[in-house]
């Protein structure tokens, strides 16, 4: 496998589904982290749990990422924090209660189909069942992560 | 400030209260009279509507308040392109509050994000119209003692009809309702309908295609309009259309004290002829509607 360097302040997430990490990426904002901060994709690396899989590497202060949104992607990735050269905490994934402009309603009687400059907001309706809906006009999101 | 979006913004004692305020309107009219002078509705009418838009307005002028407005979104800026967020926010400085209607639905709720006055929701699409429902649960209220204890037959298209789901919604709170569904089998309830509100609460309910064999049953009966459009072929349209239609005859199956119930406007499912039956209660639930919304509009406003 590739090896990138350690990291001395930030994230790892591991355990993302091969190919996804891009997603994840473009969701998490990381483009827009700033000048100081470093990101490493690794994509398709073997592994013996998943088969293959992708990493991202995100050396930046923590309190710079929203996490919350990985629950709602996929709750199976591990996301280690990391502090001082060393993990400090594996945080457990959570189904975020709301979602905002990550996705995007499909019903097309919706008000945020057509008004300019609404956020796209679903709210976690049923944690058991992961249902969201959107905020405005309570349709089931349905559609792909 | 409070705004009005969903029949269930309120809580079971909230809405109690507000039908206690309006069956107070309702006998001392006199009393209310002045109570809204020198406060403005705004009825924001992005699509058509006949009662409601005339219902908000005959509330707030029997408040001795004004109203202004539009009734299309033709005549309004909206046929310019502005948004809503943007039309509320004017709206804000020529009105104390707002009935809004609009055929996207979640527009009111965008409306009460940017608001400084109170909006209610006069029907968002095929989403939801709360002050059909307070007008619904007013009427049982008024002409039953209490909302408890009753055996309702909601009738003809359960699947698209809006004032349905909300008054499915609102009614699963009271105590002792049994639902009667009568529909042919194309426009049942939607399945969020049967298993999130009605199987998850443990409500007895019965799903039917004929209206005869249950009107012995039912306390309330509500009827609703079957649209041919709706079908996917005429044929079945043609079959079914006639075991949704209220008659005389039908009604000599139902209990001496059932009352009908509709939200209005009606085309052909309810017969004429059933119109001076005691028991055909939708006119009088049509006047109820005004009580209700001045109930609401001074809630709303905090003048009581």
């Amino acid at each position: 496998m590739l090896n990138i360097s350690g990291i001395h302040q930030g994230f790892v997430l591991d355990h993302i589904k091969a190919g996804e990490s891009m997603t994840i990426y473009n969701n998490l904002h990381l483009a827009n982290l700033g000048s100081d901060c470093t990101v490493a994709m690794i994509m398709n690396a073997k592994s013996n749990k998943m088969g293959r899989k992708d990493i991202i590497k995100i050396e930046c202060p923590i309190e710079r990422v929203d996490l919350d949104i990985l629950g709602f992607i996929d709750h199976n990735i591990t996301c280690n924090i990391i502090k001082d050269d060393a993990i400090v905490e594996k945080r457990q994934l959570s189904l975020p209660k709301e979602i905002k402009n990550v996705i995007s309603c499909k019903n097309p009687r919706c008000i945020s189909t057509v008004e300019q400059e609404l956020d796209q907001i679903f709210i976690l309706t049923d944690p058991e069942n992961e249902v969201y809906r959107c905020k405005y006009c309570e349709e089931k999101y349905t559609g792909s992560k | 400030m409070r705004h009005l979006m969903s029949p269930l913004d309120f809580t079971r004692e909230e809405l109690e209260q507000l039908m206690d305020l309006a069956d107070d309107i309702k006998n001392h009219p006199d009393n209310y009279a002045d109570k809204c002078h020198g406060k403005k509705l705004a009825t924001c009418f992005y699509e058509p509507s006949t009662r409601t838009r005339l219902s908000f307005e005959s509330a707030m002028l029997s408040l001795g308040g004004s109203v202004l407005g539009f009734s299309s979104a033709d005549s309004s800026s909206a046929a310019k392109g502005e948004s809503v967020s943007d039309t509320i926010r004017i709206i804000s400085s020529y009105a104390d509050i707002c009935a809004m209607r609009h055929p996207k639905e979640g527009a009111p709720l965008v409306a009460s994000q940017r608001s400084l006055i109170p909006v209610i929701n006069a029907g968002d699409g095929g989403h939801q119209h709360p002050t059909q429902t307070l007008t619904d649960l007013f009427t049982i209220r008024s002409l039953r003692g209490e909302i408890k204890d009753l055996t309702i037959g909601l009738c003809g298209d359960l699947k698209f009809g809006r004032t349905v789901h909300s008054l499915i919604n609102a009614l699963v709170r009271y105590p002792g309702i049994k639902f009667v569904l009568i529909s042919p089998e194309e426009l049942r309830v939607p399945e969020y309908i049967r298993e999130d509100v009605l199987e998850k609460n443990g409500y007895d309910y019965k799903e039917v295609d004929s209206l005869d064999d249950v009107m012995g049953e039912l306390d309330i009966l509500y009827m609703t309009r079957v649209q041919k459009e709706r079908f996917f072929n005429e044929e079945d349209y043609i079959r079914l259309k006639d075991f949704f239609i209220l008659t005389p005859e039908k009604m000599h199956l139902a209990k001496k004290d059932m009352m009908v119930l509709h939200p209005l406007p009606r085309v052909n499912e309810i017969s004429v002829d059933v119109d001076d039956d005691p028991r055909a209660m939708y006119f009088t639930q049509a006047k109820y509607g005004v009580f209700i919304r001045m109930a609401l509009i001074l809630t709303l406003l905090e003048l009581v």
